[in-house]
């Protein structure tokens, strides 16, 4: 099997351009080193769409796993927020720079099931409960379920196909055929008889639902394209859940299932509604975050800690609430306050919470309230925040190396080379060496022409964060000598923290890079080269919105990328089988 | 005629009816001999993997003496207390070929699949332990437990295709609960009451398996694996629904867990790894004698492994690299003191499964366990002479207190050695330069 994968995958890394050893660079040079065949915009030659009539204006049709967020997310809109599910899903596997990418090749072994089972056995417990006022525990019944049964200890089944074609419906985010509900009402007919509770056999038909393919799997759907006679577009119902899977990392609810069953997803005027009411949810936010917490790789939090000896004051409960400070501040600034993607970098203003404002040296006002730091504070932008440094950085000390790394991979799509297998970095720890700061101790890596390559690309990033250690607490000095965060990044030379974040804002390649996420994010596939026209165009308009993220949200999902679909063999159209009903047009 | 165990007679009686049917306690869990149960079905044979990061220093962790009787040096002295259960394997090689050195990465892949990778991003094809579950783990309630000492759901060493991973137990909290919560049937329980809902679970489970059919049917190639992968695990789903409808066999070994009600504190701290891994292992040992599993796999460490020393700014890894080698002692002091852990912890890991009695020895004399680690010497990701060990007797099938040397022999000799053991039916394992159809005969009884 290995033996089949180096193409797949050399192919896979290939559109995200790798950094070589380089010299700092202007801009202007720099983009075509640095960002070619990822995110430039490139000249339109009319060459990218050679072997298809379309290329760069479809994606690939994918089956994407279900991820634990998703699932509860899922489960939170359809039945409440206090369903409480411990699901323990495996972790994706990072591809394209995302998880969620990952989720397209992600399969399910046994073990993976029992979980998938144990979640939906929670849930639907849950969902049909009684109550026990005992255990302070409520019913549920009264709410979720649509209508009494005759008698509640035996079938009904009107009232079992009321509930049951309802909840089909939502979670298999389609209609379901009459006779797979009649199966369901059989199910919860045989299982009220058996247990002598109508409720227990809603029950169980529901945690059978939540362990269908249908449902744990999200499967592009295709259709003939009437306006591209002999291609493919998603049909209405596949559309619907990329779009929920994009803007609210849930799936389709009601009002957009309707729109798709009515055909207004099959007209530019309907998607566009459709969007634009999608974008003013509430539920933007869980999508939004998903998306940052996955381009940021804050999936690493999950398991961060620090060292107690080095930094006293950074708690498992601290490192929860830098996560949840920067997702927050994301939010408040890209949407709430409309800004400029780019701001992010530059803005003095934070999220801030009373346990923070602690780690922080500020004052703060009950739950999470924006706080904006002096013009002379150190704290400029996301790349100060806690999260982003203390996550890139080591449990007891900081890592300019780890930081810069993470800059040049998140922030800007350039893929830093492993260091090679065959280096001896002992020099580091030389006890006669003078070295005091990390700057002293990474000059042996700059000297060393072996590692200088790319410790070129990456140190003068982290360095310039080295005021920050690795619990991301401000230092003016390390071991008694000053620090010295200057710096530069591509050619742009800066002096200090801020700078840099200047510099990242000025930086061509990050916007691009959050246009390739965004999109790949959206499609759920790796991207290829194909799709340099495409996000070039994107990147364009990126711009023109003045890097509004909402407007990058609704151009891609309006795109006609977005729903023509190439016909990848992971996907079919023969799916769309008589289980289900085909939208309306 | 087909073989009739207990299993397979409550389990008609009941003929789909809830029934409750209280069972005399066995006095008499063993036949005569003590080496088999009492229904005249061997004591199962287990199949295990332990791995820790980053080598060993060669100086102080490799014996001067080979065979039985070994010297411990001073990186392995702490194995004193379980040297009768194990082997030692060094000089034993493992070949990139063509492919480049993924540092962390392509070590622990070879000895575990056979194959070296090809990139980092390439995720293992098939491993050792679930090559070997599909030989003895499919009549347990889980093919395979995999637990991790590291907190980290991400570290991983199973795999049962390149898509898809068998993600660890990383929370002993959450192990306890899968291993022991609410699905557990103790198998010394008198009474066995079938739960009606189980058999309705099953029922409904039927047209799961129906739609999922339907999918498999119109899914291209690629997607056809993904798609026939979750088809077997329904189908292993179903399977644990009829154990669950059926009287366990009884199992002396097996007894009563203590409740894991909170977790230890977070962190890769070597302190609290041992702590996790501890209570891990002994969750893990009595899933074994209980009969959940026979497959288990534990790793003390995740790739480029971590874990730190209170008041010392480096974590293993990076001592690795960064740390001078000591002119006077000829190894990296500090990172021998992570080693040094490393090794404590896999003592205990066999002692655990050595401390649990069962039939006329331990568990650990009815297992086989297989450990490495990713590489040998740390500071320059050497692949040759990645060392290795095993414990257990495997049931009498392995000699053990051995010190073995490969004079360069492909590493993956020693796994072929072991599914050879375990009954697989392979006439070579590996590719390239780690093909092999050699057995280590030395161990062999």
């Amino acid at each position: 099997m290995n033996a089949a994968t180096p193409a797949k995958y050399a192919g896979k890394i290939s559109g995200e351009p790798t950094v070589k050893c380089l010299r700092p660079t202007p801009y202007a040079a720099l983009a075509g080193l640095l960002i070619a065949g990822c995110s430039a915009p490139a000249p339109h030659t009319g060459t990218a769409a050679k072997g298809t009539a379309d290329a760069g204006q479809s994606s690939p049709a994918s089956r994407r796993l279900i991820t634990e967020e998703q699932y509860l997310n899922t489960i939170a809109h359809m039945f409440g927020p206090d369903i409480e599910v411990i699901a323990q899903f495996a972790p994706m596997q990072r591809t394209d720079g995302l998880l969620g990418v990952g989720a397209t090749q992600a399969g399910v072994p046994a073990g993976q099931m029992v979980k998938f089972q144990r979640a939906a056995r929670q849930v639907a417990a849950q969902v049909v409960s009684s109550g026990n006022v005992a255990l302070h525990i409520p019913s549920r019944q009264d709410a979720l379920i649509p209508c009494k049964p005759a008698d509640a200890t035996a079938a009904d089944d009107a009232c079992a196909r009321m509930f049951l074609a309802g909840t089909a419906r939502l979670l298999y985010r389609r209609p379901v055929a009459q006779e797979r509900v009649d199966q369901f009402v059989a199910e919860a007919a045989k299982a009220a008889t058996l247990s002598h509770n109508f409720y227990t056999g809603l029950g169980m038909v529901l945690e059978g639902m939540l362990l269908s393919p249908d449902v744990l799997f999200i499967t592009d759907r295709t259709e003939p394209d009437p306006a591209r006679p002999g291609q493919l577009r998603l049909d209405a119902y596949s559309y619907a859940s990329r779009l929920s899977l994009l803007l609210w990392n849930s799936f389709p609810d009601d009002r957009v299932l309707k729109a798709a069953e009515s055909g207004e997803l099959a007209t530019a005027k309907g998607r566009k509604r459709v969007v634009e009411m999608m974008l003013a949810s509430p539920r933007l936010e869980e999508g939004m975050r998903a998306f940052f917490d996955d381009m940021l790789a804050f999936d690493s939090f999950a398991s961060l800690s620090k060292d107690p000896a080095a930094y006293p004051g950074e708690t498992g409960i601290t490192l929860t609430a830098a996560r949840e400070q920067t997702l927050r501040t994301i939010y408040y600034l890209l949407v709430t306050k409309n800004l400029d993607y780019r701001d992010l970098f530059t803005s003095r203003t934070m999220l801030m919470s009373p346990i923070l404002g602690t780690v922080y040296g500020v004052p703060t006002a009950p739950g999470w309230q924006p706080y904006t730091f002096p013009a002379d504070s150190p704290r400029v932008g996301l790349l100060t925040q806690i999260s982003f440094l203390a996550v890139n950085a080591h449990p007891a000390r900081s890592s300019a190396t780890r930081r810069g790394k993470a800059l040049r991979e998140l922030l800007l799509c350039q893929h830093v080379p492993l260091p090679p297998p065959n280096v001896d970095f002992s020099a580091l720890e030389d006890p006669n060496s003078a070295a005091k700061t990390a700057r002293d101790r990474l000059d042996v890596h700059r000297k060393n022409p072996v590692c200088a390559g790319c410790h070129r690309i990456t140190d003068p990033i982290g360095l310039a964060l080295e005021n920050f250690d690795g619990a991301g607490q401000y230092r003016a000095a390390e071991k008694g000598v000053a620090i010295d965060a200057s710096g530069s990044l591509d050619g742009q030379a800066f002096r200090d923290p801020a700078g840099l974040g200047q510099a990242l804002h000025d930086h061509p390649s990050l916007p691009s890079c959050l246009v390739r996420r965004a999109y790949g994010y959206a499609i759920g596939s790796p991207l290829k080269e194909s799709d340099t026209e495409i996000l070039a165009q994107f990147t364009q308009q990126f711009a023109a919105s003045g890097y509004r993220f909402r407007d990058l949200l609704q151009t891609i999902a309006l795109s006609p990328a977005f729903y023509q679909v190439t016909p990848a063999a992971r996907a079919t159209t023969k799916e769309a089988n008589a289980k289900t009903q085909s939208p309306a047009e | 005629m087909k073989h009739v165990n207990r299993r397979r007679v409550l389990k008609g009686m009941l003929d789909g009816t809830a029934v409750t049917l209280a069972l005399p306690l066995l006095n008499l869990f063993l036949n005569g001999n003590g080496n088999a149960l009492a229904n005249g079905e061997q004591i199962p044979l287990r199949f295990g993997t332990w791995i820790w990061g980053l080598g060993m220093n060669d100086v102080i962790f490799t014996p001067k003496k080979t065979g039985a009787n070994f010297d411990l040096p001073e990186e392995i002295a702490s194995l004193a207390p379980v040297q009768k259960h194990i082997n030692l394997f060094t000089r034993f090689n493992t070949f990139k070929d063509a492919a480049p050195l993924m540092c962390h990465h392509t070590g622990w892949v070879i000895l575990r699949t056979g194959m070296a990778p090809s990139l980092q991003q390439v995720r293992p094809g098939e491993t050792i332990d679930v090559t070997v579950a599909k030989k003895i783990g499919s009549t347990t309630r889980f093919p395979i437990i995999s637990a991790t000492a590291t907190g980290d759901v991400r570290h991983s060493y199973s795999y049962e295709s390149e898509n898809s991973v068998n993600a660890p137990e990383f929370s002993p909290v959450g192990f306890y609960r899968n291993l022991f919560g609410a699905d557990y049937q103790d198998p010394n329980a008198a009474e066995f009451k079938p739960d009606t809902n189980v058999m309705v679970r099953k029922s409904v489970l039927s047209g799961v398996l129906d739609e999922t059919k339907s999918l498999q049917r119109a899914a291209g190639a690629e997607d056809r694996a993904r798609l026939d992968e979750y088809f077997s695990s329904l189908r292993d789903l179903e399977r644990q629904f009829d154990l669950q409808l059926t009287k366990p066999e009884p199992r002396a070994a097996c007894t009563k867990v203590a409740e894991i009600k909170s977790e230890p504190s977070a962190g890769i701290d070597t302190v609290q790894v041992a702590q996790r891994h501890k209570v891990m292992t002994q969750l893990m040992a009595m899933a074994l004698a209980c009969d959940q599993t026979r497959v288990f796999n534990m790793s003390y460490a995740g790739e480029t492994a971590a874990t730190t020393k209170a008041g010392y700014d480096k974590p293993h890894h990076t001592a690795t690299h960064e740390e001078v080698t000591d002119p006077i002692l000829g190894y990296q002091p500090e990172v021998s003191w992570y080693t040094r852990r490393a090794m404590e912890s896999w003592g205990e890991f066999v002692s655990i499964l050595a401390s649990v009695k069962e039939g006329d020895g331990t568990l650990l004399d009815h297992s086989l366990v297989y450990a490495m680690s990713d590489i040998s010497y740390a500071k320059i990701h050497s692949l040759d002479n990645i060392p290795m060990f095993t414990a257990g007797t495997a049931g009498g099938r392995i000699k053990t207190g051995l010190h073995l040397q490969g004079n360069g022999d492909p590493g993956t000799r020693l796994g072929y050695t072991l599914m050879k053991v375990l009954g697989l039916d392979i006439p070579s394992w590996g590719t390239l330069s780690n093909t092999t159809s050699k057995e280590i005969s030395e161990i062999l009884v």
